[in-house]
């Protein structure tokens, strides 16, 4: 038992914290400010906005996994009326990416192709309709190069090397190996040794907008850029970078975006080349993507070979655990080099491990790159990790649900790889999805074909270090307070759906005793937002949170001594609520907090306040470790039930039950909105999602083929929210946008295993695949003596 | 330019109603509903989620039955009345407000789509349950929701939810 129960802010899942905000906006349900916006169609997007003069741009683009590009003939385009000009690869030489150590892209292909679909040209047209035929009258001589299509040909050094002259004479973009405790030791006092390998398919976001940029050039040479980004900092960076322009020239704007689940997290084409053509042709360009374009353009979960052995004491704790992982990336670098950390840096989450070794590899292969999708690096050994833990539990005797709880860390904690834990709700979390499910009673109970699964799991809220290496904020918040009582609050942020706007009106109001409607938010856009890093490694709430935590109380203590003043108490003596700033034991003395920010205005001159966060220097043991520790870590639990038709092959996944530790619920409806947007999206890499290849050639480019979950599909979910009151979380608030996607694939494998008896090793759980392994499971028996089970 | 077809330049005049109001334009006879809505008009809330008939966020009513835009030609549509989201009105009250209430809508690029089709299921049936609101709901994609919170919102939004408790069951 951990001292966990005993921590002072401790509050029990499924109850609101217990101490009421002050403001009374803190885990409230209900609406978000932006909603109807959404709901009426009233939001702009960028393939929403016009401009006098625009022009689209259309991408020529691959036909070849791999070749050398001799001639790009475009003639026959430009002579087609209504063509306006044109852009190739040659005129953007400037490589970029976010992460500074692997920035091997260039906005089109110069030289030669890397992948099928990879940006050759651009044609601008006066229309969609006209793009699309001049495209079509580009011509392209290849000449075709040996194709790097799997694992196994990125690592036979006899491959041709798809980056030929990089610093890395091969296909390995980097290679990570990192070992902790005694290893060699914790095998030796294991009971059971569990050792298997796992394939882990690519899958990608699918966003429901596609990307999306218009671009405009100034009379004054400045530009300005509208894109549908969920990093608009990384994106000003990088166009500025390709284009020599200084980043001040250019602003960068991202209006209300259409989702993006990490799909949106690089700088495209899309935004480097509509803002070269804008310069190019003086006119505003604009460039969408069509669907199929967003399956070549990916930057989507890593395909994934594991190998992965933990040994196990009598009492189900974990010994050690060895760990092999290959990622195959694809043609270019992404996010991949943090890819290939993540693999490994989680894994002593959340249970208690000493010894412990992981080696993984992020691979270069004549693919669509991929990147990060929800979850990153962290869904695929989740998988492998949660399905050996039953298997473990099976071969002791010992029940899942207890072994797991019976080894969680707890709060305040250090792991063997130097992430420092804070708050813990993890036995929460396996607690109130274990109850609700019936765990105990129901599994192996429900008869053939039927089952439960449990799985558990661990996430970052936001990376430690920021991706190129800086002293400064990684949010800032600034809060403007008008006399007319309107408070506007600027953040470089990006929503792109997941409530971020209102989090932030949501925090600020609470500490001003405002409602969050009387917010007006402004953010994303560089002209008019301090910077904030991005929507990426669920870093928005904890940071840009925290952020504006500090901004609302500069301008609460400014309110506070002007009231006070005026009041004649102490402005610790106030309290913020219902629109009124008020002596808190004497409610009847009060002020309307817009007589308040006058009160203040005439006391200090103008209110405006701006607040930053960077997280506080966290020392590890290991120098080493800079990718992966994170200010706090959000803990989910979810259990599965499933049905596997033995006849079909067919599963459906009946219920989800998950809980989730957020740390604190800001607005209770929308946190739960992310759970089950997790929870939709692993059901989706369970059972049908896979970016599947014939060759080069992306087999399934449409939303037709691309098999994704419809209501049809989507299981029924029942959401607890923990809250832990993280000690350095605004409000003690952590993430719910990512982390509970980790444990739905081995919930339900683990489920499927409780269906069918079989370890199902390589998702999605299709009927081909499980029909097949029932067959082999029954012919394996069938060769076996029998015995008992 | 007359008003007759001006077939050289494969160009038409297209005479519909949208959203109560008449419209008569010249536009190209391979024009999409879907562009003609957000491009002629500048009726933005349809949206360009795959432009094949895949998802359903470009949903839009005609005489009151959902149709896909991006796959309808908008002279098909000649003499037809049109409705998207920029029309929503008393009927969509009780969508919309639920919508907003339940938090259905996340990126919001599906939501338009998905209301227009909740509100033709419950100018049929207001009382519609949850296999009819599936049914109505199987060819919208939601990437962001796991469609529970839109669910819960067109539960809320049935008239179902509101007689169910006082009569202690249906009366159909
Ligand atoms: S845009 Fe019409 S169905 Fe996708
Ligand atoms: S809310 Fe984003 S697709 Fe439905």
């Amino acid at each position: 038992m951990s001292d966990s129960e005993n921590r002072p802010g401790w509050a029990v899942y499924a109850t609101h914290s217990g101490e009421a905000a002050e403001g009374g906006v803190l885990g409230r349900a209900g609406p978000k400010i932006d909603g109807r916006a959404r709901i009426l169609g009233a939001a702009l997007y960028t393939d929403d906005l016009h401009l006098p003069r625009m022009v689209v741009g259309k991408f020529v683009r691959s036909t070849q996994p791999h070749a050398r590009i001799v001639s790009i003939d475009v003639s026959g385009a430009l002579a087609m009326p209504g063509v306006v000009g044109y852009a190739i690869g040659s005129e953007l030489p400037q490589k970029y990416g976010v992460i500074p150590v692997a920035q091997d892209e260039t906005a089109m292909a110069i030289g030669k192709v890397r992948y099928i679909g990879e940006a050759i040209a651009c044609i601008a047209a006066v229309d969609e309709e006209t793009a699309h035929r001049a495209v079509r009258a580009v011509k392209v001589e290849y000449e075709p190069l040996p194709a790097v299509l799997t694992i196994e040909d990125a690592l036979d050094p006899s491959k041709p090397h798809i980056h030929e002259g990089s610093r890395k004479p091969s296909n390995i973009l980097r290679r990570i190996f990192q070992e902790y405790g005694d290893i060699d030791k914790g095998f030796a006092a294991a009971e059971v040794v569990i050792e298997d390998t796992y394939e882990y398919p690519g899958s990608t976001h699918v966003p429901l907008e596609t990307h999306v940029a218009l671009a405009n050039l100034e009379p004054d040479g400045k530009l300005t850029l509208w894109s549908s980004t969920q990093n608009p900092h990384y994106v000003h960076r990088d166009v500025a970078h390709v284009l020599g322009m200084r980043e001040q020239d250019i602003r960068l704007i991202k209006p209300t975006v259409g989702a993006g689940y990490g799909g949106k997290c690089d700088p495209f084409c899309t935004d480097i080349v509509a803002a070269h053509l804008a310069r190019k042709l003086r006119r505003p360009v604009k460039i969408t993507l069509e669907r199929e374009e967003v399956f070549y353009t990916h930057r989507g979960r890593h395909p994934t070979r594991m190998w992965l052995k933990m040994g196990f004491a009598k009492d189900g704790s974990i010994t050690a655990i060895d760990f092999k992982a290959w990622a195959e990336g694809g043609a270019y670098a992404s996010y991949g080099v943090v890819t290939s950390y993540y693999l490994g840096v989680f894994m002593p989450l959340p249970y208690t491990l000493e010894n412990y070794r992981f080696e993984s590899h992020r691979l270069y292969t004549n693919k669509p790159p991929c990147g990060p999708k929800r979850g990153h690096g962290a869904i695929q050994p989740r998988l492998a990790l949660e399905m050996h833990i039953d298997r473990a539990a099976q071969a002791l005797g010992l029940d899942p649900a207890e072994m797991r709880r019976a080894n969680c860390i707890a709060p305040d904690t250090e792991t063997c790889n130097g992430l420092k834990v804070t708050s813990v709700g993890m036995r929460e979390c396996i607690d109130a999805v274990v109850t609700a499910s019936g765990y105990h009673t129901r599994r192996g109970a429900l008869g053939p074909g039927r089952g439960l699964g449990l799985a558990a799991s661990a996430y970052m809220c936001g990376a430690l270090h920021p991706v190129y290496q800086n002293e400064l904020s990684q949010s800032c918040v600034q809060l403007k307070v008008d006399r007319s009582g309107e408070v506007t609050l600027y953040s470089g942020t990006a929503d792109c759906g997941q409530g971020s706007v209102h989090m932030l009106a949501a925090l600020c109001a609470e500490r001003l005793g405002i409602e969050p409607s009387d917010v007006r938010v402004i953010e994303g856009d560089t002209s008019l937002t301090p910077v904030d890093l991005g929507s990426y490694s669920s870093r928005v709430t904890f940071m840009a949170g925290n952020a504006c935590v500090s901004a609302s109380d500069k301008v609460r203590e400014k309110l506070a001594a002007a009231v006070a003043a005026k009041l004649g108490v102490e402005p610790a003596a106030l309290t913020f609520n219902g629109r009124r700033v008020f002596v808190t034991t004497a409610p009847d003395r009060a002020l309307s907090f817009v007589d308040a920010v006058w009160l203040a205005e005439e006391m200090f001159g103008p209110i405006g306040e701006v607040g930053g966060y960077k997280p506080h220097k966290i020392g590890s043991r290991f120098r080493r470790q800079s990718v992966g520790p994170s200010p706090a870590y959000s803990f989910t639990a979810q259990v599965a039930e499933v049905s596997c038709d033995l006849e079909t092959g067919i599963v459906v996944v009946d219920k989800i039950w998950v809980a989730h530790d957020c740390g604190r619920a800001i607005n209770r409806t929308i946190v739960e909105g992310q759970i089950e947007g997790c929870v939709y999206m692993g059901v989706g890499e369970a059972l049908f999602e896979e970016q599947r290849y014939r060759g080069g050639l992306h087999a399934v480019p449409s939303l037709l083929e691309y098999k994704i979950p419809t209501v049809h599909e989507t299981p029924e979910i029942e959401t607890f929210i923990v809250e832990t009151h993280d000690p350095n979380g605004p409000f003690g608030a952590k993430e719910a946008g990512e982390g509970p996607q980790l444990s739905t694939v081995p919930a339900i494998a683990n489920a499927l295993h409780d269906a069918t008896g079989i370890w199902f090793t390589r998702p999605p759980f299709t009927p081909e695949v499980v029909l097949a392994e029932i067959s082999r499971a029954a012919r394996a028996a069938a060769q076996r003596p029998p015995e008992s089970s | 330019m007359s008003d007759s077809t001006n077939e050289a330049a494969g160009e038409r005049v297209v005479a519909l109603t949208v959203n109560g109001d008449s419209v008569r334009r010249l536009c190209p006879s391979s024009r999409t509903l879907l562009d003609f809505l957000r491009v002629d008009l500048g009726l933005n809330g349809s949206k360009h989620g795959c432009d094949v008939g895949d998802c359903g966020a470009c949903t839009v009513l005609v005489d009151g039955i959902p149709r896909l835009s991006c796959i309808t030609l908008a002279v098909e549509v000649e003499g037809l009345a049109v409705r998207t989201i920029e029309g929503a009105g008393p009927d969509e009250a009780r969508i919309v407000a639920a919508f907003d209430e339940h938090v259905a809508s996340q990126c919001g690029y599906c939501t338009p789509g998905i209301v227009l089709c909740l509100s033709h299921l419950y100018s049929e049936d207001p009382a519609a349950d949850d296999e009819a609101i599936r049914q109505a709901l199987g060819s919208n994609i939601c990437r962001c929701t796991g469609y529970t919170k839109i669910l819960a919102a067109a539960r809320a939004a049935s008239q179902r939810e509101a007689s169910q408790p006082a009569q202690g069951g249906s009366d159909e």
